[in-house]
Order: structure tokens, then sequence, then C-alpha cells
């Protein structure tokens, strides 16, 4: 069985195996490797990693609910950070090369366009979580308090599976399978954490 | 609205109007015979130089064939280019039908000796808010409405992507309803800059672009420009179209590139030309607002997206 102990052995390793991609993808970008619109592809696959970083999130949560998996929790405010470094890189893309810091379009699209509405908000969600991720803030503000916060997770990670349905023209698959996977994480949370212990009482 | 046969410009005097559209002799004759295009103009992009607009510079031809939006092929911008290998264009035959005297099933080998191909410079606008700018060739649209002859009750011509699911990996999947058409109003048809393009840069079409055949409508967003074209119907009411079936409130049938009318999800007012890295101001009917505003006069435009 894999213990707290060896797993903290291999977290550097999976440190860099979630940075790698920002590297690899800046590398093309600069290389012209990135097709013939890298901008596009560029937001998109920092779009794409860090909702999928956020499903994974999710995920570790649900599953070290299980002593056999408890181990994972080490990992999850690790993963939680680089969820928001790819939010960041997202946005930044958005702002500094799609739009070229047009500050003026900018405020108006996000104000406008739903879908860049859902974004920014789980963007601005996310950041609570980081200004509390330290475990010197979890002391600070007590367990309770500190997880109240942390629930922000749920609507940020709906948000933002919203958002990329939206943007997708056609067969939207690939999207709805993501707001399915919250969804359905979601609702085991509130079961096992919220409802259940309610009828045992 | 009503358009007289009269009042359309015929095709001849709209060229020694407009002096874009400078139609090069010496590449017509180096297109050749068959599908024609076996001359490679990629070696010297100068042809094109006189029907470049000063703001514009061409698109590399990797550029074009290797950023496609051609969902018969999957969804993403490559898949056109890397999953279009088993695609058969030849031989090929397009079926004109409906309101026409003509109808026929017609060899696109001796359809093409009985036009002009030509080279045509156009910008292409994606509704996505991208565009290139692109060296066709092709012949325009109304010679082969000529050869159909329509009635005088047909009022728009729909158009057909042929559905072949064992070459088109996309079509085994239900990403859109297939086939895929597309509809123009026959004044649009009829339109000196509307044309049928065989090819690029002096190539036969690639797949990804829509090989055989394809329409080419340079004002209107892209995805109004079918590709791999089977068959031609002349009808007297609007037609379905492909993406305003699916989406009637964000693709409407006219589709005109139009800076002042915003997609619902995303602002047409500016553009990325592939290959820049600033995005440019969208122009009204994709700069080609003096050539075709007239077919649209007195539309609300807010109205006919």
């Amino acid at each position: 069985m894999i213990t707290t102990q060896s797993f903290k052995k291999i977290k550097p390793l999976i440190f860099l195996g979630i940075f790698f991609p920002s590297i690899f993808w800046s590398y093309q970008f600069i290389n012209g490797s990135l097709g013939v619109n890298p901008i596009e592809k560029f937001m998109d696959n920092m779009g794409e990693m860090a909702l999928r970083l956020i499903v994974l999130t999710l995920f570790i949560s649900s599953l070290s609910e299980f002593k056999k998996f408890r181990f994972l929790i080490d990992v999850r405010r690790m993963i939680g950070l680089f969820a928001f470094f790819y939010v960041s890189c997202h946005f930044l893309t958005y702002i500094a090369l799609d739009h070229f810091f047009d500050m003026n379009f900018i405020i108006k699209d996000i104000i406008k366009r739903p879908f860049i509405t859902f974004g920014f908000i789980s963007f601005v969600f996310l950041i609570p979580l980081v200004i509390t991720s330290p475990k010197k803030m979890l002391k600070k503000l007590g367990f309770k308090v500190w997880k109240k916060i942390h629930y922000l997770i749920y609507p940020a990670a709906i948000l933002s599976s919203v958002h990329f349905y939206m943007l997708v023209r056609a067969n939207k698959i690939e999207p709805a399978i993501y707001i399915f996977l919250i969804l359905v994480l979601l609702l085991y949370r509130l079961y096992f954490k919220i409802i259940l212990p309610q009828l045992a009482r | 609205m009503k358009i007289l046969p009269s009042e359309i410009t015929s095709y001849k005097n709209y060229l020694n109007r407009r002096k874009f559209i400078k139609s090069s002799v010496a590449t017509g004759l180096a297109l050749g015979a068959s599908t024609g295009l076996h001359a490679n103009h990629l070696s010297d992009q100068n042809i094109y130089a006189n029907q470049l607009d000063e703001n514009d510079t061409l698109n590399s031809f990797e550029e074009i064939t290797t950023y496609n939006n051609f969902y018969e092929f999957g969804m993403g911008k490559t898949d056109p280019s890397e999953k279009s290998d088993e695609f058969n264009p030849k031989p090929w035959s397009i079926s004109l039908e409906g309101l026409i005297n003509n109808p026929q099933v017609l060899d696109l080998e001796k359809l093409l000796k009985q036009v002009t191909v030509e080279d045509r410079v156009y910008r292409l606008r994606c509704v996505e808010a991208w565009s290139m700018v692109i060296p066709w060739q092709g012949f325009p649209l109304s010679e082969l409405i000529k050869i159909a002859d329509p009635l005088s009750s047909a009022k728009f011509i729909q158009f057909v992507t042929v559905f072949r699911p064992e070459e088109m990996p996309g079509q085994k999947r239900k990403l859109l309803p297939w086939p895929y058409v597309e509809g123009l109003r026959m004044d649009e048809a009829m339109h000196p800059l509307t044309i049928l393009s065989t090819g690029m840069y002096g190539h036969d079409l690639l797949n990804q672009s829509g090989a055989p055949l394809r329409l080419v409508v340079p004002w209107k967003y892209g995805f109004k420009s079918i590709k791999s074209i089977s068959s031609i119907r002349f009808v007297d009411k609007q037609p379905e179209a492909t993406w305003s079936m699916m989406a009637p409130s964000e693709y409407g049938f006219y589709s005109n590139v139009n800076n002042l009318v915003d997609h619902p999800r995303w602002s047409q007012n500016t553009e990325r030309r592939i290959g820049e890295f600033k995005r440019r101001e969208t122009l009204m009917y994709n700069g080609y607002e003096d050539e075709v505003s007239y077919l649209y006069e007195g539309m609300d435009l807010r109205k006919y997206y």
C-alpha cells in the first residue's frame, strides 16, 4: 500500500509533470510550432489544462475519503495551485496576446459575453483559495472557516466547465463530460458531507 | 426584394470597372486543361501582386492548408489536413437540380472546358474572427448558372457537400447534420465576385480546402463558402443552411461579414489575420462594400444577419 511518506517522495515528479506542459507550449509558441494560429492554441491549451487540474483536485477530495487513497490529499494543494497557475496563463494570454492590453475592449467583453463572464468569475473565485492555501492561513482562520472558503472550488469548477461548453460550436460532448464529472463529484460530496451526517443525527 | 436581370452587372463590365480584380490573362493561360491547375504558382507569388490590396499580403500555402474548418474531417483545425487522405475527389460530378431548364449530372472535367478559370485573390473572414488572404483559381458561379438555365421561379440556390462517411471520418459522427448544406440568393449567386473554386496557389484544391470544387463568397463569413460540392439545387424559397439550422440566433442565412453586428458570443469588430500578432479592424462586407452593398439596400442588417 502507498503511504503518505512514500508518496511524498514522488511529489517532485508530479510537480514537474504538471509544470512541464506550460514550458513545452511556451517553447512551441516561441519556436513557431504551435500551428498557424498560435495565440488561440496557446490559450486553449492553458485553459483546458486548468480545467483538467480543477477536476483532478475534486476527484482527489472525494477519493481521499477512503483510507486507501488518503495519501493523495498531500498533492491536492499543489495541483490546486497549478490549476490557478494555468488559469492565470489562460487569462493573461487573453489580455496580453489576444487583445494586446486593450482594457477598454476587454472589460466590455467580460461584461457583455456570458461565456467570458463565467470564465472571469471562475478565475476570481479561485483567488481566495490561493490566498488561504498556506497552512498558516488554515491555522489562522480555523478549519471551519477555511473549509467554507474552499467550497468555492465547486462554483468555480462549474463556471469554468460551462465557460468551455459555451465556447464550443458543435458537438459539445467533451465539455459536457467535464460538467457531468464535476456534478457527480459535487453530488457525491454533498451526500457524504452534508446529507448523510444530517440523517445520522 | 426583386432584382431585375438587367440590374445585375455583367461580368465583363464588372472587370472593366474594378481594378483590383484585374484578371491575369497570362496566368489564365498557364492554368491549362483538365482540372486545369497544374501550374504551381507557389514559386512566384508576384503573379498575384496586381490583385492584392495594399494592406494585404498573401497567406502562405502552408497556413491556408493546415488551419481549416471542415467538420467532415473532424472538428480540430488540423483535422482536415491530417485526416483527409482517404478522400478521393477524382472523378467528380455535380448534379444540377430543381427549377432549371437543363437538369443534369455534369462531369467536372467537362464542365471546366466550358468555363473560364482565372485567378482571384480574396480575403477570407471566418465567423470565428480570424482571416486569411488566399489566391484562388476558379470561375464565376454565374457561368454555371447559365449552363443550368434557371426558370424565373428560381430565387435561391442550395449547395450540398458530398456525403461519404467512408472517406470523411467526421461524417461518421454526428458533429453536424450531414450532408452540409448552404445557400445563396440568386442575385448573390450571380454576383461577379462569387466563384466556384477548383484551385489555390496554382494547385488543384487539396482535400482540406474543399477539393475538387468549392464555393467562395468573399464578403460572407467563411462557413458560407461550402466545400466539396456534389449538388446544386435551384429553389423558390430560402433554403436551409447547416449552421443557421443548428443555431439560428448565431448564424443567419445571409451571414455577411459585418463589423457592427456581433456574434452573440464574441465581437466581430476585429479579427486576427493569420500570421499577424495584433488584431485588425474587420471591414464591412469584408472590404467588398463598394461591390456588394447594393444587394442589401434597404435591408435591416441586424435582422438579416
